[in-house]
C-alpha cells in the first residue's frame, strides 16, 4: 500500500493543475463567504439569520473546485491514457483506488481547513459591520467549532463522492457535470415538490442539503435531520460512489 | 449550389457534420430535452390543490379576470347607485381608519390591532357592473401611498403623497365623459388638481357609481424552517369616512344600493370578515376588506419549467465537450489546419451550439408549458393566466437561455481547454447562484445581488407574472420573482457569453493548439 500512496502522491503533486485547485478551494471559499456577509443588512431589531452558516456559505460554491480536483485526479490519467500504466505498474486496483482516496483526502483536508477558516476570520471581520451585533464567529464557541470542523469534513466527503463517480464515469466533463447536477440539482428538489413529507424525505437524501446541515447553529430543531446525522448520510453517499466506482474499476478494461 | 459559398458557410458546415456524427452528443442534447421535460411534468403531477367548506372537497373558486387578461382579486364594499350616460361622482374623505392583525404575540389568540396596511384603498368608483373582474376606474387615498388614480387593475397613477384625517380631509372627484374616466383631487373643494385619466374602452352607457373601501391582507415573509420562503397573509380592514357626496349626471333616485363584492362565504354559510356601511345626515362609514388588483395568487407557466436548472447542466455538459474533446484528442490539429482563421472556426462551434440548444430548448418548453399546465389544471390548480405574447417570450426565451449558457460554456471550454474545469466554472456561475439564491437560507438581499450580477440573472426570463409596484406580494426569488427585468436578465447571461466567445476567440488565436 504504500508503494501505491507514494505514486499516487507524486501524481498529484507534479500535476500542474493542483497547485491552483487547491488556491482555488480555498480563494472562492473565502471570497463567496465573504460576498455572502458582505450582501447582508441585519436588522438590529429582527437579527434572525444564522451567522455561522453565513459565515460559511462560501463552501457551496468551493466544493466545486473541490470536485474537479478530485474528479480530475482519476480522470486526468483516463484523458491521457496514463490509467494503463498506472495499472499496469500497481495492478491491485482497489488500492490503486485507496490510495488516491487517501491522497484527495489528505489534500483537501488540508485546503478545506484553510478555506473554513479564512472563511470564519472574513465573517467575524465583516459581520460586525453589517449589523450582527451579537457575539463575533469565535471557534471557542460550541455549536460554532461543530459547524466549522464539519465543514471541512463535508469538503473531504465531496471529494471522495467525486472521486467515486470520477472512477464510475471516467470522462472528466462528464463526471463533473453528474458530480455537480446531484449535489446541485438534489438540493432543489425538495423545493418542486408541494407535499410537505416528500418535502422532507427529499431534503434528507440530499447529500448537499443534508451535509450542510452541519453548519447550522439556529433553529436545529425544524430541521429535517441534526447537523452530524446529515454529514452521515452525505458519507453514505461518498461510500456508495466510492464502491460503485472500485468495482467498476476492477471488472472493466481500463 | 454555387451562391451558398459564403466564407462562412464551410467552417458550419464541419461543425455540424462534427456534432451530428458524434454519438453522445447528440444523445446528450436528447437527454437535455427529456429531462427538462419529465422533471417539469412530474412536479406539475405532484402539485395538488384542493378546497374544501368544512368537512366537504369542493372545486376551488376561480380566480376572477379583469379586462386586460391578468387573473385578479376584486373584493371590496362598493355603496352605489346607477349612472346612466355621462356624469361624475365627489366625495370628502374625512377620515381613514382600520384594523390589522398581527403576528400572533401567544400562539393562536389573535392579536388585532389599530392601523392601516400601506395600501389599504378607499375613494369614489365608476365601475361597468357589480361582476367581479369588471372594468373599473376609481381615485382613492391610500394607507400610506397618498391619492392614487387606478383603473382595470394593473394602472396605477400616484396624486399628492400624504394620509387624511378631520384637519386635512381629501376631496375625491371622477367624471365620466363617453370612454373617457378622469381623476381629481383637492384639499378644500375649491381647487383641484387633475390625478389622471383612464380611457375605458367598451365601458357600457350605464354604470354603476359611488363609494369604496377595501383592505389587502398584511403580507409577512418568513423563512421555511429548512430554507425557501413562506408568504402568509393576514386579516386586515379599512374604515374610511364620507361626506359631501355628490352626483352629477343621470343617477338612479332613492337610496344607495350597498354590496360586499367578493365577500368569502364561511362553511356555515355566513360572511368572513365582512364590510360594513353606516350613514347619518349625509356622512358615510364604508369599512371593506380585500383589494382591486392584480393577483399572484396560483401556479404560474413556468411553474412547469423546473425542469430547467436540470436540463442546463446536461447542455452545460455537452457544450463543453463539443471544444474541450478536440482538444483532448488532437482533432482540433485537424480543424485549425482546415480553417486556419481561428476565430472563425470557433464561430462557427458557436453558432452551431447555439442553434443546436435553441432547437433543443423549444423541443423541451413547448410540451413542458403546454402539457404541464394541463396537467396543474387537471389537479385542481388555478394557473394564472397571461397574455400569448409572455407565454412566447418565456417559451421561446428559456430556449434562448440554454444556448447563451451553451456558447458561455463553449467559451469555457475553449478557455480553460479541461472539460472538467470548463464544466464546474460553468455550473458554478450559472446554476450555483440560482440554486444558492432560490433555496438556500441565504438572505434576500444577497440573493437578490447573487440574481442581477452573475449568469444566473438569465433565469429572470421565465418570469410571467410581473411585480406590482403597487400591491403587497412576496416577492422574493424562491417564489419566483427575480430581481431584474426578464430581458435585462437574459441580456445580462447574453453578455457574459458574448465576453466570454470574446476572450476565448483572443486566446485561440494566440495559443499553440
Amino acid at each position: 500500500m504504500r508503494r501505491e500512496l507514494h505514486a499516487e502522491w507524486t501524481k498529484l503533486r507534479t500535476e500542474p493543475g493542483t497547485g491552483p485547485l487547491l488556491l482555488a478551494i480555498v480563494a472562492v471559499t473565502v471570497a463567496v463567504s465573504a460576498a455572502a456577509c458582505a450582501t447582508v443588512t441585519c436588522a438590529p431589531a429582527r437579527c434572525d439569520h444564522d451567522a455561522v452558516r453565513l459565515g460559511l456559505a462560501g463552501v457551496q460554491a468551493g466544493q466545486a473546485a473541490v470536485a474537479i480536483l478530485a474528479v480530475l485526479a482519476i480522470c486526468g490519467e483516463y484523458g491521457t491514457g496514463m490509467i494503463r500504466t498506472t495499472l499496469t505498474a500497481m495492478p491491485r486496483r482497489g488500492a490503486v483506488l485507496t490510495a488516491k482516496a487517501a491522497v484527495v483526502t489528505g489534500l483537501t483536508l488540508v485546503a478545506g481547513t484553510a478555506a473554513v477558516l479564512g472563511s470564519v476570520l472574513a465573517g467575524r471581520l465583516v459581520l460586525p459591520g453589517r449589523g450582527f451585533t451579537a457575539a463575533p464567529l469565535s471557534l471557542a464557541d460550541g455549536p460554532t467549532l461543530r459547524a466549522v470542523a464539519g465543514s471541512v469534513l463535508y469538503l473531504a466527503l465531496i471529494a471522495l463522492l467525486s472521486l467515486g463517480v470520477g472512477t464510475a464515469v471516467r470522462d472528466s466533463a462528464a463526471a463533473a457535470g453528474v458530480v455537480l447536477g446531484l449535489l446541485y440539482l438534489s438540493s432543489i428538489l425538495p423545493y418542486m415538490v408541494g407535499d410537505p413529507d416528500w418535502q422532507r424525505l427529499l431534503w434528507r437524501l440530499s447529500p448537499m442539503n443534508a451535509g450542510l446541515a452541519v453548519q447550522a447553529t439556529t433553529h436545529l430543531s425544524s430541521l429535517p435531520l441534526s447537523p452530524w446525522a446529515g454529514l452521515g448520510v452525505l458519507s453514505a453517499w461518498a461510500g456508495a460512489a466510492l464502491l460503485c466506482g472500485g468495482l467498476l474499476l476492477r471488472r472493466r478494461d481500463a | 449550389m454555387s451562391g451558398w459559398r459564403a466564407p462562412f458557410a464551410r467552417p458550419l458546415r464541419a461543425e455540424w457534420t462534427k456534432f451530428r456524427t458524434v454519438r453522445g452528443w447528440v444523445v446528450g442534447m436528447v437527454a437535455a430535452t427529456l429531462v427538462t421535460v419529465l422533471l417539469g411534468l412530474l412536479s406539475a403531477a405532484g402539485s395538488r390543490t384542493s378546497c374544501s367548506a368544512g368537512p366537504v372537497e369542493v372545486p376551488c373558486p376561480v380566480p376572477p379576470v379583469g379586462p386586460e387578461g391578468q387573473a385578479v382579486t376584486d373584493k371590496f364594499y362598493f355603496v352605489h347607485k346607477e349612472l346612466r350616460g355621462d356624469g361624475a361622482i365627489t366625495a370628502r374623505v374625512t377620515s381613514m381608519t382600520g384594523r390589522i392583525r398581527l403576528p400572533d404575540a401567544t400562539p393562536g389568540v389573535r392579536n388585532v390591532a389599530a392601523g392601516l396596511v400601506p395600501w389599504a384603498k378607499a375613494g369614489v368608483i365608476v365601475k361597468e357592473s357589480t361582476r367581479q373582474g369588471s372594468a373599473y376606474a376609481a381615485v382613492m387615498v391610500t394607507g400610506e401611498h397618498g391619492v392614487r388614480m387606478q383603473h382595470d387593475y394593473v394602472h396605477d397613477v400616484a396624486g399628492r403623497p400624504g394620509g387624511v384625517s378631520a384637519g386635512s380631509p381629501r376631496w375625491l372627484r371622477l367624471t365620466r365623459s363617453g370612454d373617457t374616466l378622469t381623476g381629481y383631487e383637492s384639499g378644500d373643494g375649491e381647487h383641484w388638481t387633475r390625478v389622471g385619466v383612464a380611457r375605458l374602452t367598451g365601458l357600457p352607457a350605464t354604470v354603476r357609481v359611488g363609494l369604496f373601501a377595501t383592505s389587502p391582507g398584511d403580507v409577512t415573509l418568513t423563512q421555511g424552517s429548512f430554507g425557501g420562503t413562506v408568504g402568509a397573509a393576514r386579516f386586515s380592514e379599512a374604515t374610511a369616512v364620507f361626506d359631501r357626496v355628490g352626483l352629477r349626471g343621470a343617477a338612479s333616485d332613492g337610496a344607495w344600493s350597498r354590496d360586499d363584492i367578493g365577500v368569502t362565504i364561511g362553511p356555515d354559510g355566513t360572511p368572513h370578515h365582512p364590510g360594513r356601511f353606516g350613514e347619518s345626515g349625509g356622512t358615510f362609514t364604508v369599512t371593506g376588506v380585500g383589494d382591486i388588483a392584480p393577483t399572484g395568487e396560483g401556479r404560474t407557466i413556468e411553474s412547469t419549467l423546473s425542469g430547467l436548472p436540470a436540463g442546463l447542466i446536461v447542455v452545460i455538459v455537452v457544450a463543453v465537450l463539443f471544444i474541450t474533446a478536440e482538444h483532448r484528442r488532437g482533432l482540433i490539429r485537424t480543424s485549425l489546419l482546415a480553417e486556419p482563421r481561428r476565430g472563425r472556426a470557433l464561430a462557427a462551434k458557436a453558432v452551431v451550439i447555439a442553434a443546436v440548444t435553441s432547437a433543443a430548448g423549444l423541443a423541451a418548453t413547448v410540451p413542458s408549458v403546454a402539457i404541464g399546465t394541463r396537467i396543474l389544471r387537471a389537479n385542481g390548480n388555478q394557473v394564472l393566466p397571461v397574455g400569448t405574447f409572455t407565454e412566447v417570450r418565456v417559451v421561446a426565451g428559456v430556449a434562448a437561455l440554454l444556448a447563451a449558457v451553451a456558447v458561455l460554456s463553449l467559451a469555457l471550454g475553449a478557455l480553460f481547454r479541461r472539460g472538467a474545469a470548463a464544466v464546474t466554472t460553468a455550473v458554478a456561475v450559472i446554476v450555483l447562484p440560482y440554486v444558492i439564491a432560490t433555496t438556500s437560507v441565504l438572505p434576500l438581499d444577497a440573493a437578490r445581488w447573487l440574481l442581477r450580477v452573475t449568469p444566473a440573472a438569465g433565469f429572470a426570463i421565465q418570469q410571467s407574472i410581473p411585480e406590482y409596484a403597487y400591491v403587497t406580494g412576496p416577492y422574493v426569488p424562491s417564489l419566483g420573482y427575480y430581481p431584474l427585468p426578464p430581458w435585462a436578465g437574459l441580456a445580462v447571461v447574453c453578455a457574459y457569453a458574448a465576453l466570454a466567445l470574446g476572450l476565448a476567440a483572443f486566446q485561440v488565436r494566440r495559443r499553440d493548439a
